[in-house]
This record gives structure tokens, C-alpha cells and sequence, in this order.
């Protein structure tokens, strides 16, 4: 794996990135997939749950939340 | 969260994929889409049949069915559990793909949101793999007017190949075109050419290699070209489905497992391992949707999801999102409690008074003391009460409630206090479960189907019955304003009946977490799996619809349920207070056979007595107690919440009888609906038992404590 991707967990609120590789497999894998969630496709961090976790996506048009456990395993590069 | 036909049982549907058309020409359709697309608004407005829409994914929990009229034919709606894809992840997903490839559907309607079309196209592309036969409906358009989307629809059903139909199905727009092109597809009329999806050269190859031998093996009975590419995918719960459907196991064909072998070694020659396919597949399907709304939809205003932004900026903000939605379920309890006492003492005047008038009818027609007894007093009463203490806050409740639902704020909930169900080792969905359980915890149950890990689906399906359902919101308002309330008296009356509500709510809530996390650190071990949760566009919520919907939907159903109910039980409790074994009646025999157990818990018998009589429904449990009451001492015209308390107070309650009462409501046995729909969706007489045992013991236990502990403090 590329040393420059970082996990979308890591996306500070407000910015844009680039979706790199998956590191989930089975069903989160395809849940993933089905978000749209392919190579290059871009994400923005929206915005953290009142406690911290989740955290709301822009994917793809849509709002999605995201655990920290499932954003950790979409790796992405900057935008 | 609705009452519906088919969360209280009579769902038609349920695991089954063929339907019965009742003359040949009939036409039966699928409607599917991704959930929040107002699918069911359209279904409703086609088929006119009280089916609730919802907010959050799996509205739809099981399939409902519905019938319409066009032109000269008969058409069938299906209306199936909403999904994002067809490649079955849960239970949902798989009932839903099972009815599109297997239920011979004449044609299959996709709902999709304008406001979010490269989303949703991703399951017209699914579709569209598997039958020709689709019409695609594209609503909301004027949700994307509003923010400025516009979409080029003549174009989009050239891509696609079927025709595309924008509506707005909330005011009905563009219905009518709907079913005529439905009417076309299903009738042949219109042939559709839908869009070739291809893959790679060498996963082409792969298919070609199938299909030959497919198409020998199952004759045109389901699409080749998309069997060949599950078996190459290997979904093993779809082989299942696929061999139930066929009658026999494809697989079995020692030709086709042949030549399955060298296809996928094939693929695998071609640097293609078995999971990477589901990932090429996946993202041809998500390439064509881009490649489709960049040559379709417009944005002329680049920041269309600004408003939305920014209300959730302050709706689920880490200052205010939790003191926001706190706020917002006191102000639903205030104004129902505000709003219910008034219209509640007028309708018990009205309906007292008809009781006399048929005392004074009975009597003048000389009809026998036990008649009038059983009728009036039994019957004619109980329902008079249930009417007056059920109706008026319902009918104020359900539609604020819906409201909330409508305008999307909902799935908030579920994302403000996702955290704590981490926590709790729980489900994020679990959260939505619980909200559907506010309306109904049987509807709350089904619709645990959309959590897809066993262990923490039988975690929500036991803790469900911790939030307080429709039936019991009467019980603990009524309690709440005429007891709680009441000991405070003056201004603050209805508002500290509103902290009590609430904190009852939260305590339901807490304890859910509580109850969950136990579970998952002992006999349901296990550590939370992943979820994904979509925040929804806010609404407008349509008012008009709201007020008439929740209460044709909710209040006059559960009060239906629970007039059918009270009236028999009204009877019964009549007998049991006037039959007597040795000048003893057999209510009060029971009561006191269950007295010194109710005391201990804070209670009486005959409160004990009326929780278990309430078993059906907990609507009726306070009717019950008014009703032994009544019937074992002295006889009270109840004309006013203050001479129901007036009554409670003479049979030796105090407000800690109120909170016990409240406690226990709050955490019983659920009603012999859910039990049974439990027993349904466990397919376990143990997980039944177990969902009659755990809430019941939570509630023995915090009575037990709360009452004895405010006993031995001295505070009443």
C-alpha cells in the first residue's frame, strides 16, 4: 500500500479526498461498494455526531455516517 | 413506526414470491427503490391503501400489497422493502431482488430521488441486468427544482432504454403517466431496449462461457446472461433463493460446475481472483451511473445542499444536538398534555352522559340487572373510558410525532446517539428500530430486519419493548397529568407531567442501552458490525397529509384495536367483580391473591391484575383498573381527570403508586402482539420467552427498589 494514502477516519471536518483502496472485505466491503465508494470517487467530512462518532459524509450526492471503525478502512489521498 | 395491515400480521408476502392474480389479464408490479426516495408516497397514491412512508431505510419491512385500476386492468402493486443495492447484504435487500428476479413482476417500477440521481442509479442498473421490463420514476422533482437540479428526462430514458417518469407523488403529479407507461411496459405495448451493461473483456468471456448451458438448463425461465454472473460472483444466498425458485440446485449439473470451473480460472488467468470481481461489477455499475448524470443533470447552483448543512450544523451539533432533540420530545409531550385535558373532559361528558341515558333506557324497557350490568357498566363503560383517555392525546401525539418523522430529523436521532449503542455494543440502526418502536413495538420488531448481524438483531428485537409504544403513551400521560402532575398543581402542572413523561422516555432509553450492552457481554457476545447510515434531504412537511394520514393511520387504528379489545375485557372484569364464590367476587379474590406482591413493587393487586387482563393490548390497562375499581367499591360518576384521581387516591394511591405504575409500563412483558411477532421473526420459543422475561424482571427489579427505597426514606 502507497505510504501517501491515509484513512478517511482521519479527514478533517470540512475537507475533500479522494477515495483510494479499500481494506474491508466481505460485507462491509460490498456495503462500501454500494455507497459508491470506487477508486477516485471524491469524499467530503461533513461534519462529527454530537459525541465524536460518527462522522457524516458527502458521497456521491449523498449524506452517509460513518463509525470510525468503517472510515478507517477507506484509504484515501488528499483532493 | 406505523400501524399498519402489516405490522400487526396480515402483511401479504412474506417470504413468498409468486402472488395470486385473481383474472389472467391482471397485472401484478414491483415498486422498488432506494428507502427515502418516497417510494411509499407513491405507492400510497397509487394504490390508495393506508401504507406509512418513513424516513429511514427499511420503512417497507415486509412486502405490502396494494391494487389500482387503469385503463381496463387490474394492477397489482408490490410494494418492496427499500434498498440501495440488489447484491443482498441483508435480509432486506435479498426479499427485495428475490421479488424482481423471482416474482415474475409484469413490470418493475424504480423510484428514484431527482435530488440524488447517480445514487439511486445504481439500483436502476441492477434492475435493468435482470429485466427489461422496468419504468423508471424519478420523484421529488420539486424538492431538485428548489435546489436548482435540473435533469434532462428524455435523454436519461434514452440511456437507459425504459421510459423515465418524473413526478411528485406527495401532490400526486405525473401519476398518471406513471401508470400509463406502467400499463405499456407490463402489456407489452412498449418494448424496451435497456442499456447494454458490459464488463471487462475477460468477465465477458467468463459470461459467455455460462450461459449456453444455463439457458438449456432453466429455459427462459430467468435471465441467462444474469444467473451466469451471480454463479461466477457465487452469492451463496442467492444460489439458495435461485434453487428454491427453480426446484432444483443449478449447481447439481455437473456440465455447468465444469464449465464454472474453467471460467473461473479463466478470470483468474486474467488477474481476476474471485473477490475482485464484486468489486469490477460494483464499479462498472458506478462508472455508467456517473457517466449518466454527467450527461443528464445540471446543477446550476453548485451548493444545493447548503440549507441542509446548515440546519444540520445546529440540529445534530456537538453543543446542541443532544439538548435540541431533548427539547424538541418534551415540547411533543407538553403540547399533547397541554392540549389533551380539555377535548378529554368534554368527550367524557359527552360519552357519561349517553351512559346515563342508556341506564335510563334499560331501565324503562325493565330489561334484568345483569344485562344492563354487563352491557353498560361492563362493556359501554371501559369503552367510554378508553375513548376519552386515549383519544385526545393521541390524536395530538401522532401527528407531531409525524411531523418529526417526515421532515427527516429522525434519522438525526439515530445519528446523535449512534455512539452509545457503540458503546452498547448495539447496532447504529438499532437506534431507528427503536424509534419505529414509539409507534408500535410489534411494527419496531419487524423492522429489526434491517439489521443485518444475527446477534445484534436479537438484541434490538429483545430490547425493543424498553421505549414505550402508542399503546402505553396513554398510560403514562394519563398517570403523568392527572397524578404527577397533579400532586404539583398550579402553572407547573403540565410542565412537570413533561419532565416526568420525558424522563420516563429516557429511561426507556437508557435502559435499552443498559439491557443491550448486558446482552452483548453474556449471551449474545460479540463486537458491533459495521453500518452505514444516509441523513436524508429535510422536507417540507406536508401538514394537511400528516394530520389526516396519523390519524387515519395511527389514532383510529390503535384506537380500533383497542375499542375491539376493551370491550370484551369490560365484560369480562364486569363478571369477574360480580360473580362471587362465598361473598367474595373472583376480581376481588385474584386482586388480593396478587396484593402482597403488587405492595411490594409499589403497586396494588389490582393494578397487577390489570397488567396481566392488559396482555392483549396495553392500551387497556388503565381502563382496567378504573373499571375494578369501580366495580369493587364504591360507584363514582367520572366526569373530570380530577375524579379519576379522586378514585385513585380513595383506593390508597400516592404519587409513588404513580411512578411504580409509570415504571411498570414503561418495562413489562410487551403485548400479545409482539410477543407473537417476536415469535415470528426469532423463529424461537426461547427468544420469545426471553422478551417476555427480561423486560418484566427490569421491571420487577427498579419497582422493587424505587418503592422500597422511597419507603424506607420516609418521602410518602
Amino acid at each position: 500500500m502507497n505510504n501517501q494514502y491515509i484513512p478517511l477516519s482521519l479527514l478533517p471536518i470540512g475537507k475533500k479526498a479522494k477515495v483510494k483502496a479499500l481494506t474491508s472485505d466481505g460485507t462491509m466491503r460490498r456495503r462500501m461498494l454500494d455507497l459508491g465508494l470506487i477508486s477516485d470517487t471524491i469524499v467530503e467530512a461533513l461534519q462529527k455526531s454530537p459525541s465524536g462518532d460518527p462522522t457524516a459524509y458527502q458521497i456521491r450526492g449523498a449524506v452517509i455516517a460513518l463509525r470510525s471503525e468503517e472510515a478507517s478502512k477507506i484509504m484515501i489521498e488528499a483532493y | 413506526m406505523g400501524l399498519t395491515s402489516q405490522s400487526t400480521g396480515t402483511g401479504v408476502l412474506d417470504s413468498e414470491f409468486r402472488i395470486e392474480r385473481s383474472t389472467p389479464g391482471d397485472k401484478v408490479i414491483a415498486l422498488a427503490g432506494n428507502p427515502n426516495v418516497g417510494k411509499s408516497t407513491v405507492f400510497n397514491s397509487l394504490t390508495g391503501l393506508n401504507q406509512h412512508t418513513g424516513n429511514w431505510p427499511g420503512k417497507t419491512v415486509t412486502n405490502a400489497l396494494g391494487k389500482y385500476l387503469h385503463k381496463d386492468k387490474n394492477f397489482y402493486m408490490i410494494d418492496i422493502p427499500g434498498t440501495y443495492s440488489l447484491m443482498a447484504t441483508s435480509a432486506e435487500e435479498e426479499v427485495a431482488r428475490d421479488f424482481v428476479c423471482f416474482g415474475k413482476p409484469d413490470a418493475t417500477v424504480v423510484v428514484a430521488d431527482a435530488t440524488c440521481l447517480e445514487r439511486n442509479l445504481n439500483l436502476v442498473l441492477q434492475t435493468l441486468e435482470i429485466t427489461d421490463r422496468v419504468v423508471v420514476c424519478i420523484n421529488l422533482i420539486d424538492e431538485a427544482k428548489r435546489k436548482k437540479i435540473s435533469i434532462d428526462y428524455s435523454a436519461l430514458s434514452k440511456l437507459l432504454g425504459v421510459p423515465v417518469i418524473p413526478t411528485v407523488a406527495r401532490s400526486n403529479k405525473g401519476l398518471t403517466e406513471l401508470m400509463d407507461a406502467v400499463y405499456e411496459v407490463a402489456n407489452k405495448s412498449l418494448i424496451t431496449k435497456p442499456i447494454k451493461i458490459t464488463y471487462d473483456k475477460s468477465i465477458e468471456h467468463a459470461i459467455k462461457m455460462l450461459q449456453p448451458r444455463i439457458w438449456e438448463l432453466v429455459d427462459g425461465m430467468i435471465n441467462n446472461r444474469w444467473v451466469a454472473l451471480k454463479l461466477l460472483d457465487g452469492d451463496p444466498a442467492l444460489l439458495k433463493s435461485l434453487e428454491k425458485y427453480l426446484g432444483f440446485n443449478l449447481l447439481d449439473d455437473n456440465k455447468l460446475l465444469e464449465l464454472l470451473d474453467s471460467a473461473k480460472k479463466h478470470l483468474a488467468n486474467n488477474g481476476i481472483q474471485p473477490d475482485q470481481l464484486r468489486d469490477k461489477i460494483v464499479s462498472r455499475l458506478v462508472h455508467i451511473a456517473e457517466d449518466i448524470t454527467t450527461n443528464t443533470v445540471t446543477f446550476d447552483n453548485k451548493q444545493y445542499n447548503c440549507t441542509d448543512r446548515k440546519i444540520d450544523g445546529i440540529l445534530t451539533s456537538r453543543i446542541f444536538g443532544i439538548p435540541i432533540m431533548l427539547g424538541l420530545l418534551a415540547l411533543v409531550f407538553w403540547l399533547t398534555i397541554e392540549g389533551a385535558n380539555v377535548p378529554s373532559g368534554i368527550i367524557a361528558d359527552f360519552l357519561f352522559g349517553i351512559e346515563a341515558k342508556l341506564t335510563e333506557l334499560f331501565m324503562s324497557a325493565g330489561s334484568p340487572e345483569w344485562l344492563h350490568g354487563i352491557l353498560v357498566l361492563g362493556m359501554y363503560r371501559t369503552l367510554a373510558w378508553v375513548v376519552s383517555v386515549m383519544l385526545p392525546p393521541m390524536a395530538i401525539f401522532f401527528p407531531l410525532f409525524t411531523l418529526l418523522e417526515d421532515s427527516g430529523y429522525l434519522p438525526r436521532i439515530a445519528f446523535n446517539l449512534d455512539n452509545f449503542f457503540k458503546k452498547a455494543c448495539a447496532h447504529g440502526k438499532q437506534a431507528l428500530t427503536m424509534c419505529m418502536g414509539f409507534g408500535c413495538n410489534a411494527a419496531g420488531v419487524i423492522g429489526c430486519r434491517i439489521i443485518d448481524s444475527p446477534r445484534e438483531r436479537l438484541i434490538a428485537i429483545l430490547t425493543n419493548v424498553f421505549v414505550p409504544c402508542n399503546g402505553r403513551f396513554p398510560t403514562l400521560i394519563a398517570i403523568g397529568t392527572i397524578f404527577i402532575g397533579g400532586t404539583v398543581g398550579g402553572a407547573f402542572k403540565s410542565l412537570s407531567s413533561t419532565l416526568v413523561l420525558t424522563g420516563i422516555v429516557l429511561l426507556g432509553i437508557f435502559m435499552t442501552l443498559l439491557v443491550s450492552y448486558t446482552l452483548s457481554k453474556t449471551i449474545l457476545k460479540g463486537l458491533p458490525s459495521s453500518f452505514t447510515l444516509e441523513l436524508p434531504p429535510y422536507r417540507r412537511p406536508q401538514v394537511g397529509r400528516i394530520i389526516i394520514r396519523s390519524i387515519f393511520d395511527r389514532t383510529l387504528f390503535v384506537l380500533g384495536r383497542a375499542v375491539a379489545i376493551a370491550a370484551p375485557a369490560g365484560l369480562v372484569i364486569w363478571l369477574m367483580a360480580n360473580i362471587k364464590v362465598s361473598d367474595i367476587s373472583l376480581l376481588t379474590y385474584s386482586a388480593n391473591f396478587l396484593d402482597p406482591f403488587g405492595k411490594l413493587l409499589g403497586m396494588d393487586g389490582y393494578i397487577m391484575m390489570a397488567f396481566i387482563l392488559g396482555l392483549p393490548a396495553n392500551e387497556i390497562v388503565v381502563p382496567i383498573i378504573i373499571m375494578s375499581y369501580m366495580a369493587s367499591g364504591s360507584m363514582l360518576e367520572l366526569e373530570a381527570l380530577e375524579d379519576l384521581r379522586n378514585l385513585l387516591v380513595s383506593h390508597g394511591w400516592t404519587w409513588l403508586t404513580g411512578v411504580c405504575v409509570m415504571l411498570f409500563s414503561l418495562m413489562h412483558f410487551p403485548c400479545g402482539t409482539t410477543l407473537w411477532t417476536i415469535r415470528k421473526e426469532t423463529q424461537s420459543m426461547k427468544w420469545t420467552l426471553a422478551s417476555f422475561a427480561i423486560p418484566t424482571a427490569a421491571g420487577i427489579i427498579i419497582c422493587f427498589i424505587v418503592a422500597n427505597l422511597i419507603r424506607l426514606l420516609g418521602l410518602v
